[in-house]
C-alpha cells in the first residue's frame, strides 16, 4: 500500500516523438484512478511507464517515497493486469498464480496460502490444476487478477483489462474489480477507453489527449463541469451537443444569455439536459425538426435538426415520446446547464 | 467435401497404393537381400522372396563387420554415429535457440546485420564449404575425432530462423508478465520461452537427428582411423573396400540396420510432437 507520484512525467521515443507530456498526479494511498483517452493519446505508455515496462524520459516517479524511475517492474512492489490477460499458457492456473512468488523466494506453504486465498476471492479454486486454455474468458480474467492479487503489491495497475470480455461480464467484472479493490484498499492504476468504465469505477478520473491531461477530478466533477472542449465532448454518451454561441443568441432573448461570457464561441448542452415541452419559467426555448427517434427502452434519443445549424443535435429523455419523425419539436433548457467554451484555447470560460 | 463416388475412391486408392509401393520396394529387396546366403548375388537376380541365412548375416555384422576389408564390427559404427547425430542436433538445437532469443528479444548494435548474416550461411551447405573446413578442421588437430565430426555441421541458419518466426509469434506481454514477476532474461526463457518452444525443438530434433546420421561426404574424409567411422559411411567402405566382389548379403543387413534408428527416433518423437501439440497453445 503506498502513494504514486507523477511529478512531471514525460515520455520521448527515439527519432524525437512525443508520447507523454508533463504528466503531475498525485495518487493518494488506496485511491482508484482511472485514466481514459481515445486511443493514441498515451494513458497505455503512461501506465507502462509507471509498471516500468517503458522507461521514463522526463520527470520523476515515486512509489511510496522510494523514486523508481530507473527500477526494474519486479522491484517496484507493483502488478499487472494485461489487457489479453498474458497468463502462462503452458502453467496450470495454481503455477500462474505462483510464479510471481517463487521467483521472489517466498517459502511453498507462505506461496500455498496465498495462491489458496486468492483464489478463495475470485472463486477460481477449482479451476487451480487446470490451463488457461480450458478456462473461459472470465474464469482467465480472474486469473489474471488473481495473479495480481497473490503479490500483495503496492499498487495495482490495469490495461483495460475488460476490453476482451463480452458487454455482460464486462459490467460483473467492472463491478467485482471495484469491490475487490476498496475491499484491499490497493492503490490502483486503470487504464480504459470506455468512458462508461471510467466514469463508474474512478474515485478520481483522468482525461489524456495527445500525451497530455485534459482534466483530473472525480467522476461527477468531470461530468457537470468539464474544462475543456474535448472533456466535455469525451465523457458523457451522447455526447454534449455544441452549438454556435452565435447561433444561439439568434434564438434566445439577451438576457437569458446574460450569465455567458461574451467571448464563448461554444455552447455545450448534455443532450439530457434538455426537456421536450414547453418553456419553463426562465429557461431557454430552442426547436428542431426530429430528423431520428431511438428507442432504448428505459431512454430514447432523438436525432434532431435545428434551422440554419449543420450539426445534428441530440436529445436524451427518460422515455420514449409519442413523437413522429419529421416533425417540430420544442425543448427547454435550464439557463444553469449551459457549458460556454472558447474556440481557440477549447477551454471553459465560466 | 469430395462425394462418394466409387471409381474415384477406387483410383484414388490405386494411386496412394502404387505410391507406397514404389517407396517400399526398394526396402523390401534390402531386407529379402539381408537373408541370403552370399552366393545368391553371383548369379546377377535379386531374389524376391527372404533366404535362411538371416540370423547368420546379422551375427556376422554385429559382431564381426568385415575384418578384411577393413570394416570394424557394426556396433561401434552405429555407437559413432549415434554420437555424431545427437551432438549435432543437440548443438544446433541449443545454439540456434540461444541465438534466436537473442535477435527476437534484445536489443544490440548490428543486430539485424548479425540475422543477415545467420541468413546468409543458408545458402552454404557443408559440400559448398567442404575443402576449406577440412583445413580449419585439420590444423585444429580435430582429424579423426568426435568433435571433428560434429561442430563443424553444428551452426544452422534453419533452425535459428524458424525459432526467431515462432518467438516472433509469442506474445510480447508475456515476456512483460514475467517481468513484472520477476524473472530476468535467462529465467524467462527458460520457463517461459523453452517450454512454449516444445513442439518446435521436437519437430527440428526429428530433422538434425536424420541430418546428422545421413552425414556421408564429411565423416568420410575426415576419419581414416576405423574408430571413428560412422555407419553411413561404413556400407561405402563395405561396398568398395577388398578385392572381391561386394558382399551384398553383409552390406544389405548393414543397410537395414543402419535405417532403424532414424525411424526409432521419428516414432518416438512423433508422440511427443503430437503431444504438444494438443497441450501447448500459444
Amino acid at each position: 500500500m503506498a502513494s504514486i507520484t507523477l511529478d512531471n512525467l514525460g515520455k520521448v521515443y527515439a527519432g524525437n516523438v512525443r508520447a507523454v507530456t508533463d504528466v503531475n498526479i498525485d495518487i493518494k494511498d488506496g485511491e482508484m484512478i482511472v485514466l481514459v483517452g481515445p486511443s493514441g493519446c498515451g494513458k497505455s505508455t503512461l501506465l507502462r511507464m509507471v509498471a516500468g515496462l517503458e522507461t521514463i524520459t522526463e520527470g520523476t516517479l515515486k512509489i511510496g517515497d522510494r523514486v523508481v524511475n530507473h527500477l526494474e517492474p519486479a522491484e517496484r512492489d507493483i502488478a499487472m493486469v494485461f489487457q489479453n490477460y498474458a497468463l502462462y499458457p503452458h502453467m496450470t492456473v495454481y503455477n500462474n498464480l505462483a510464479y510471481g512468488l517463487k521467483n521472489r523466494g517466498i517459502a511453498k506453504p507462505e506461496i500455498d496460502r496465498r495462491v489458496k486465498e486468492a483464489a478463495e476471492m475470485l472463486q477460481i479454486g477449482q479451476f487451480l490444476d487446470r490451463k488457461p486454455r480450458q478456462l473461459s474468458g472470465g474464469q482467465r480474467q480472474r486469473v489474471a487478477m488473481g495473479r495480481a492479487l497473490v503479490r500483495e503489491p503496492a499498487a495495482f495497475l490495469f490495461d483495460e483489462p475488460l476490453s476482451n470480455l463480452d458487454a455482460k461480464l464486462r459490467v460483473q467484472m467492472r463491478v467485482e474489480i471495484r469491490q475487490l479493490q476498496k475491499r484491499l484498499g490497493t492503490t490502483s492504476l486503470y487504464v480504459t477507453h470506455d468512458q462508461l468504465e471510467a466514469l463508474t469505477m474512478a474515485d478520481r478520473l483522468v482525461v489524456l489527449n495527445g500525451g497530455r491531461i485534459e482534466q483530473i477530478g472525480t467522476p461527477m466533477e468531470l461530468y457537470s463541469r468539464p474544462e475543456t472542449v474535448f472533456v466535455a465532448g469525451f465523457i458523457g454518451s451522447p455526447a454534449m451537443n455544441m452549438l454556435p454561441s452565435d447561433y444561439l443568441r439568434g434564438q434566445v432573448a439577451a438576457e437569458a444569455l446574460a450569465h455567458v461570457p461574451a467571448k464563448a464561441d461554444f455552447i455545450g448542452i448534455r443532450p439530457e439536459d434538455m426537456a421536450l415541452g414547453p418553456v419553463q419559467e426562465g429557461a431557454l426555448a430552442l426547436s428542431g425538426r426530429l430528423l431520428l427517434l431511438e428507442p432504448a427502452g428505459a431512454e430514447s434519443h432523438l436525432h434532431l435538426r435545428f434551422e440554419g445549424m449543420s450539426d445534428t443535435v441530440v436529445v436524451r429523455l427518460p422515455h420514449v415520446p409519442d413523437v413522429a419523425e419529421g416533425s417540430m419539436l420544442n425543448f427547454s433548457v435550464p439557463r444553469d446547464k449551459l457549458h460556454p467554451f472558447d474556440r481557440e484555447s477549447g477551454k471553459r470560460l465560466a | 467435401m469430395v462425394e462418394n463416388n466409387r471409381w474415384g475412391n477406387f483410383f484414388a486408392h490405386l494411386v496412394l497404393i502404387l505410391g507406397v509401393a514404389i517407396v517400399i520396394f526398394p526396402v523390401y529387396v534390402a531386407i529379402v537381400a539381408s537373408t541370403h546366403p552370399p552366393g545368391t548375388f553371383i548369379r546377377g537376380v535379386m531374389p524376391l522372396l527372404p533366404g535362411p541365412n538371416a540370423l547368420e548375416n546379422y551375427k556376422t555384422v554385429i559382431t564381426e563387420g568385415r575384418s578384411r576389408a577393413g570394416t570394424p564390427p557394426i556396433g561401434g559404427m552405429l555407437w559413432n554415429s549415434f554420437v555424431m547425430a545427437m551432438a549435432i542436433t543437440i548443438g544446433k538445437l541449443s545454439i540456434s535457440l540461444l541465438s534466436a532469443f537473442a535477435i527476437v528479444y534484445f536489443r544490440f548494435p548490428f543486430r539485424i546485420f548479425f540475422f543477415w548474416i545467420i541468413f546468409l550461411t543458408l545458402m552454404l551447405p557443408v559440400e559448398v564449404r567442404i575443402v576449406p573446413t577440412f583445413q580449419v578442421v585439420a590444423d585444429l588437430g580435430m582429424l579423426n575425432s568426435f568433435a571433428g565430426l560434429s561442430i563443424p555441421l553444428i551452426a544452422s541458419a534453419t533452425a535459428t530462423f524458424l525459432f526467431r518466426q515462432f518467438f516472433m509469434t509469442v506474445p510480447e506481454e508475456l515476456m512483460e508478465a514475467a517481468r513484472v514477476d520477476g524473472a530476468g532474461p535467462m529465467k524467462f526463457f527458460k520457463d517461459i520461452l523453452l517450454p512454449l518452444s516444445i513442439t518446435n525443438i521436437a519437430a527440428l530434433f526429428v530433422i538434425m537427428f536424420i541430418y546428422g546420421w545421413n552425414q556421408y561426404l564429411w565423416p568420410l574424409l575426415i576419419t581414416t582411423d576405423p574408430e571413428y567411422y560412422t555407419i553411413v559411411m561404413g556400407i561405402q567402405r563395405m561396398v568398395t573396400g577388398g578385392d572381391s566382389e561386394p558382399l551384398w548379403h553383409l552390406v544389405m543387413a548393414t543397410v537395414v540396420l543402419a535405417a532403424l534408428p532414424p525411424i526409432l527416433v521419428i516414432l518416438f518423437m512423433q508422440r511427443l510432437f503430437v503431444k504438444g501439440l494438443t497441450e501447448t497453445e500459444k
